[in-house]
């Protein structure tokens, strides 16, 4: 049963996050691990198609080649039939639950947001996974752009109050 | 016999995978898509200084930060394992572009001539490091989610507002890809 304190909880987690979606049935520490697995194969994927490329950002926004936009509209195309096919036959999950999806709700955080993260995107040409695969990949200064991404997210928790929603 | 391994995949394959992820996630334990909030953790984990935005049960979400040490591992085991043996392949616009601002060094993720250590001290890379990364994640957060949590899980489960949000990143990287970097790039601080 959800306490007041786990509903308060997830509320707080609903503010803006993506992450929501919890198991009802408790998950293992160990459990972690194949989202680490599924991690692993991301980041692999990132570096061999090369998306984690500054210079590959650049070719996007400058229109200079298909490639990045292939990449996003695939994946979406797929992401799209996976989400279709599984809300049409309810899929459930490995431990028989109900496969739910959050819906967003709109607020003005996503032009301003979004048109911020955009100016920064194409100036770091990353977003925030790939600043992962560029660290391991072993571009060690990538380590000051991930803090100072770090430090955005908290000046935006810091002040989210003050900025217009 | 491996060595289509160390060759770049083409996009038809890489976006598929990556869209792919979204079912896997669902499918293996209710969970959507979606990276940006891994910096929400690390805050709330590292540094909460009683902020109402970061206090709220992280531990719920540590699959979000094994997935982003995932990435980090892939990138590592890319470059020791399945390193392309070839330059990348940039377009002949961008390099001549490029070259314009003194960047020739073409072989790294990154523009080695612009990101690195030494340069993080001068105006131009301090810009491009620092306040880019600062922008990324004030925006992502701002925005609600990034490139996999608005534009391709927002946009697979039909979002509008995740297509606002990803219109809102499209502008944003048009307008500083065109006028900013170029701005940046011509500094000589």
């Amino acid at each position: 049963m959800q306490t007041f304190k786990d509903f308060k909880d997830s509320e707080l987690r609903h503010q803006d996050s993506m992450c929501v979606n919890e198991s009802e049935k408790k998950e293992t520490f160990g459990e972690n691990f194949k989202y680490l697995l599924i991690g692993i194969g991301f980041g692999i994927v990132f570096v061999k198609a090369e998306i984690v490329s500054w210079f590959r950002i650049q070719e996007m926004f400058r229109l200079e080649s298909f490639f990045m936009y292939g990449v996003i509209g695939s994946a979406v195309a797929v992401g799209a039939l996976s989400v279709y096919i599984i809300k049409k036959l309810k899929v459930k999950t490995i431990k028989c639950e109900e496969i739910k999806i959050e819906p967003k709700t709109f607020n003005k955080g996503q032009i301003y947001g979004g048109l911020l993260f955009g100016i920064g995107w194409a100036m770091t040409g990353a977003c925030p996974g790939p600043l992962f695969a560029q660290i391991g990949y072993g571009a060690s200064v990538i380590i000051v752009t991930l803090l100072s991404a770090i430090a955005g997210t908290w000046v935006y928790g810091k002040f989210r109050d003050y900025l217009p929603h | 016999m491996f060595e289509f391994l160390m060759q770049p995949l083409p996009w038809y394959i890489a976006g598929p995978l990556i869209g792919l992820t979204v079912p896997v996630l669902l499918i293996l334990g209710n969970k959507t898509f979606g990276i940006s909030s891994s910096l929400r953790h690390i805050c709330a984990s590292c540094i909460p200084g009683d902020i109402p935005f970061f206090s709220y049960n992280w531990k719920k979400e540590l699959w979000n930060l094994f997935f982003v040490a995932g990435i980090f591992i892939g990138g590592v085991l890319a470059s020791l394992f399945l390193s392309n043996p070839n330059a990348i392949t940039i377009q002949p616009e961008l390099q001549n572009y490029l070259a314009q601002y003194g960047v020739q060094n073409f072989s790294g993720l990154v523009p080695n001539d612009l990101f690195n250590w030494s340069n993080l001290l001068t105006l131009k890379g301090f810009l491009l490091m620092v306040v880019g990364g600062f922008l990324v994640g004030f925006g992502t957060r701002y925005a609600g989610g990034c490139t996999s949590g608005h534009a391709i899980m927002g946009l697979s489960n039909l979002q509008w507002p995740s297509l606002v949000a990803t219109i809102c990143f499209m502008i944003g990287g048009f307008v500083s890809a065109w006028f900013l970097v170029p701005l940046i790039l011509s500094l000589t601080l």
